[in-house]
């Protein structure tokens, strides 16, 4: 595949594994043994199994007709809102605390924004059995006091960032700093396509369940496994790694993913990654990054806490660089003003997150023969403090 | 075949016969133009190099301490560009080792070539990028950094496998980083038996080069338990902790290098 990962761990220019020595030897370890295990029948027997039953896989791709009438198209979504604790991020947290467990960790360690993925893993480490400790910003914690809370409900020990910006970048240094500090025992479960090789291309392999069921649900649905678009909202990158994945080789599909503009993209309050940013290295890989001038990570803002990152995976910095992937943005207005249209159309209340990716309607030139498919990746209740606040429904 | 250069740190282990003390401190801290004067202080002291860390945003190898000095000097305005500026003088005031430390994303932003010219210039012999991988320096680094006659020094843990130790040597003509524990830095307070094997065992590999124990030194004690195997050590979160507190720089600096060495 022309978009996958090389032998040395990159994409393009992007990818690597920038990690200080007291890491090499785990992320070794992953390097030189997931491929063999995700490949092995009893991990993919285990794996669909729980996302059969326990995550509720697969999930339904639905036609959402009042959207399609109002933009013209025919807009399905792909519900992984509807998984298990809420959102896609459980996809990949199944499949790594599997992988957890064949290579004899006990322990695991996670960073999270939103809390979904936070979430996500003190769910699987309470179905394990095994200790988890999750590193959430400050910040994050009081804007998603309820994902913080089902953590703890969960079994789970939450610990505030409370360096830096005290969002997900400061609670992902946090979590590196504590693997460097127990390197044999634990497991670091990284919740998005970023971090050093093989991280993006384990996760992006976990999540590629979206678009597998994608291309056979539209398949029976339409005739064609191949919609004309699919949209994806982009933080770090897992969802949209996941729903582009069986389709990045088809030029014919267009992918589109939509980063968080925050208050505008020049507005100094920001989180897209691809209109700010240069390359650089961060939490273990060389990608897009928005710095200073001086090579200083900047602190970025969105309304969403989970597309509040300063990077994006090595994947989608060379998904942009190669021009396979459309990259727009949306303003917190405009995601917010989406995430009330579809509460309004189509009786879904979306992630922040995930609205962003329905902005894309707008702005893309669409007829109506096309056939859309939006990745809807989590549901709105961790958020209805931030809709309330914003009041305008 | 490899050239070798013999700079300041060849020259250093090719001399002395003690126990060599390298000290960390960051650029910029506590005040803006400290550098230059801690420096001179260490070298007046004893202190036998220094590692001038260049601060970065996100320091995931470092623990609170240092984490909080490179926050401080950024805050102060610290950069590359003015680092740079303020080494101008180095040569005529510091005549020991100097190394640059830091993490390797500022570096790509100032220029890799344009950075090692920089730092030809004002006489830095040698680097520690933490999180400069071993395959992208062989490739894409080394001779850049060989040109300009600065020697890459690279980390070792507990961790490490004697295979990659041996890499490691192969590949460095200073001095080896021996991390002494799996930890960020500044996280030990005293060395159990498991560092010491660990010690020990390095010792006996009969390595080419010296290595140096860093991370958990902070008296004369850990100094002597480090050193015991070793060429020397380095110490960094215990000297940033002093300097945070010190209102007489010289005379504080004086003291603690006098009591690490004996």
């Amino acid at each position: 595949m022309k978009y996958s990962v090389d032998e040395n761990g990159y994409y393009g220019k992007f990818g690597g594994a920038y990690i200080p020595e007291m890491l090499y030897p785990n992320v070794e370890e992953l390097k030189e043994n997931y491929l063999s295990i995700i490949g092995s029948s009893d991990f993919k027997e285990e794996f669909d199994k729980l996302l059969r039953d326990y995550v509720g896989r697969p999930t339904p791709l639905f036609l959402a007709e009042r959207l399609s009438q109002k933009y013209e198209a025919q807009i399905y979504l792909k519900r992984e809102d509807l998984c298990h604790t809420g959102a896609h991020k459980v996809n990949n947290t199944i499949g790594q605390i599997i992988l957890a467990k064949k290579l004899g960790k006990q322990k695991i360690i996670a960073e999270t924004g939103a809390g979904q993925h936070g979430v996500a893993t003190a769910t699987v480490c309470a179905l394990m059995g095994m200790e988890c400790i999750v590193y959430m910003g400050k910040i994050d914690m009081e804007r998603q006091r309820p994902n913080v809370e089902r953590m703890r409900i969960l079994g789970a020990r939450v610990v505030p960032a409370t360096s830096g910006s005290q969002t997900l970048k400061d609670a992902t240094n946090e979590a590196m700093r504590h693997w460097i500090n127990h390197p044999t025992d634990t497991h670091y479960i990284i919740g998005s396509v970023v971090g050093p090789h093989p991280y993006p291309d384990m996760v992006a392999k976990f999540q590629s369940v979206i678009s597998e069921e994608i291309m056979n649900q539209l398949e029976a649905a339409t005739g064609s496994p191949y919609p004309d678009y699919i949209l994806a909202c982009v933080g770090g990158g897992s969802n949209a790694a996941g729903a582009f994945y069986h389709f990045m080789d088809n030029e014919k599909v267009n992918l589109v993913a939509v980063e968080a503009a925050g208050h505008g993209v020049g507005s100094g309050e920001s989180a897209a990654t691809t209109a700010l940013g240069k390359p650089g290295v961060l939490h273990g890989s060389k990608t897009l990054l928005m710095q200073t001038k001086d090579g200083q990570v900047v602190e970025p803002y969105s309304i969403s806490a989970g597309l509040d990152y300063p990077g994006i995976g090595p994947i989608h910095a060379h998904l942009f660089d190669t021009g396979r992937v459309q990259f727009l943005n949306a303003t917190d207005e405009e995601a917010m003003n989406a995430g009330i249209e579809l509460s309004r159309q189509e009786g879904i209340i979306p992630a922040i997150e995930s609205a962003h990716a329905f902005v894309a309607l707008q702005k893309l030139d669409l007829t109506p023969n096309d056939t859309v498919v939006i990745n809807l990746s989590g549901r709105g209740d961790k958020d209805l403090e931030t809709y309330i606040q914003w009041g305008k429904y | 075949m490899k050239v070798t250069h013999m700079n300041r740190i060849n020259t250093l282990f090719a001399n002395t016969r003690q126990k060599v003390l390298s000290v960390y401190f960051t650029a910029g801290f506590p005040n803006i133009d400290d550098t230059l004067s801690v420096a001179k202080h260490l070298e007046k002291a004893g202190a036998d190099i220094v590692e001038i860390g260049m601060p970065f945003s996100d320091p995931v190898a470092d623990g609170p301490t240092i984490q909080e000095s490179n926050k401080q000097a950024l805050d102060n305005g610290m950069n590359l560009e003015l680092l740079f500026k303020q080494l101008e003088k180095l040569r005529d005031n510091v005549s020991i080792p100097v190394i640059l430390m830091g993490y390797i994303n500022p570096v790509i932003q100032y220029g890799v070539e344009r950075f090692c010219q920089s730092c030809e210039a004002v006489g830095v012999d040698g680097l520690i990028l933490p999180d400069l991988p071993m395959a992208e320096y062989l490739t894409e680094y080394h001779s850049t950094f060989e040109k300009h006659g600065l020697k890459n020094v690279f980390l070792i843990t507990p961790q490490t496998s004697e295979d990659r130790i041996k890499t490691v040597d192969d590949n460095t003509d200073g001095f080896i980083y021996m991390v002494s524990s799996a930890s960020t830095t500044g996280a030990q307070s005293s060395f159990g038996d498991e560092q010491k094997s660990y010690f020990e065992k390095v010792n006996g590999m009969e390595l080419k080069n010296p290595a140096l124990v860093g991370f958990g030194i902070s008296n004369r004690t850990t100094f002597e338990q480090a050193t015991a195997y070793s060429a020397g050590a380095i110490v960094g979160s215990a000297f940033i902790k002093l300097l945070s507190k010190s209102d007489d720089l010289e005379n504080d600096i004086n003291t603690f290098v006098k009591e690490l060495k004996g």
